[in-house]
């Protein structure tokens, strides 16, 4: 289950972040998750709720974008978006494609920031 | 994985005195794996190593089809080493050493993936200048380790033909970051039942244009196609 690696990833990088905003805690997250990065949304939630724990985390909200798989179509000229991560081939046309322009994002977008309740 | 738009909780009442704050942050997750990995292409390549990973589900013949291939290469004179990743066990990287070639196990303790610095630790003390292909058998799994950069300048992605023929359909995501798909066990073809045309027809439909070869570690079959492709793939 790589979840829980990418959930770690996230938290670390999330907790950098916030670590140079005094006074703040982290209340949720926005990923960007391409169809094709092989991420399982329920495992990942998961994950991110159990590496959560005991970090400044705690609690903090998962957003999750999906992407879905866009590929250049030399035939048409054009950027085309995939209905199936099963068939790379123009959805119009029919011309197979391997010139992926989205779909393998696996990005952290943005976190969001809220005062720390005092000690 | 739902298309909605996220939930922002900006857009519901803050608790009082609590004023949240977006941070577009915009990187990439596993930024700190993509770094290591660039460094360490970057260094394979003034090293003048080809770096070669291979991926598949467990039992495909990873160590098999490694083993073969490392053979023939030490047989030839090729200076080559190559590392393993398991969950558990250093089973493989002992059946490989049988080839001549060094063999370093990485144990992963249950980790489903190798990622870049796990490579990294394991080839200390080795010379990769004097070396000329360096092999990353990594953990069997044909989910995890697609989106861990190794550093690798080929990815072979490899499929046995007692898996069925619809396996690249149900595993896009790692055959699309292939450069080139493997069939192995080839010599179970009639056992099996299995449709080559229709494996390589889901392969193509995956990755348009990618490089198949059918082997037998067992028989030797096709190894010697895939010996002249790895050859040329190692002077480009
Ligand atoms: N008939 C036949 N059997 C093979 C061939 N290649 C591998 N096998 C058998 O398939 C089984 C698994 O092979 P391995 O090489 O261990 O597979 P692997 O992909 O390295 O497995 P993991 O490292 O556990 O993921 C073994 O029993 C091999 O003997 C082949 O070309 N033909
Ligand atoms: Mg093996
Ligand atoms: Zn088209």
């Amino acid at each position: 289950m790589h979840e829980l690696s990418i959930a770690t990833y996230v938290v670390d990088l999330a907790t950098q972040h916030a670590s140079q905003h005094e006074g703040s805690r982290v209340a949720a997250v926005t990923l960007r998750v391409g169809s094709l990065s092989c991420v399982h949304e329920a495992a990942l939630r998961f994950s991110f709720d159990l590496v959560c724990e005991g970090t400044p985390l705690k609690g903090a909200e998962l957003h999750i974008v999906a992407v879905p798989v866009s590929v250049w179509c030399a035939a048409c000229q054009a950027e085309r978006e995939l209905p199936s991560i099963q068939r790379f081939a123009c959805p119009v046309c029919g011309a197979p494609s391997a010139d992926i322009r989205a779909g393998r994002e696996l990005d952290l977008e943005s976190i969001e920031l809220v005062e720390a309740a005092l000690p | 994985m739902s298309h909605s738009r996220p939930i922002r909780s900006s857009s519901v009442q803050p608790p009082r005195g609590q004023s949240p704050r977006i941070l577009e942050v915009r990187t990439k997750i596993l930024k700190k794996n993509d770094e290591l990995a660039r460094a360490m292409r970057a260094e394979f390549e003034a090293a003048g190593v080809v770096v070669v990973n291979l991926v598949s589900s467990p039992g495909t013949g990873k160590t098999a089809f490694l083993k073969e291939t490392l053979t023939r290469l030490v047989k030839a004179g090729e200076p080559v080493a190559a590392v393993v990743g398991d969950l558990e066990t250093d089973n493989d990287a002992q059946r490989l050493a049988a080839s001549g070639a060094p063999v370093r196990q990485i144990m992963t303790h249950g980790l489903c993936h190798l990622e870049a610095d796990m490579v990294k630790a394991h080839l200390e003390g080795w010379d990769l200048s004097s070396l000329r292909y360096l092999f990353i058998e990594n953990v069997g799994n044909l989910v995890c380790p697609t989106s861990w950069d190794l550093g690798e300048s080929l990815r072979v992605a490899l499929l046995s033909v007692t898996e069925g023929e619809d396996k690249p359909l149900k595993y896009p995501g790692l055959f699309n970051t292939a450069d080139v798909a493997v069939i192995t066990k080839i010599d179970l073809t009639e056992a099996c039942d299995f449709n080559r045309a229709l494996a390589r027809a889901n392969i193509e439909a995956v990755r348009p244009g990618m490089r198949v070869f059918e082997t037998s570690a067992k028989t030797g079959a096709g190894m010697d196609g895939w010996m002249e492709w790895l050859t040329r793939a190692g002077q480009a």
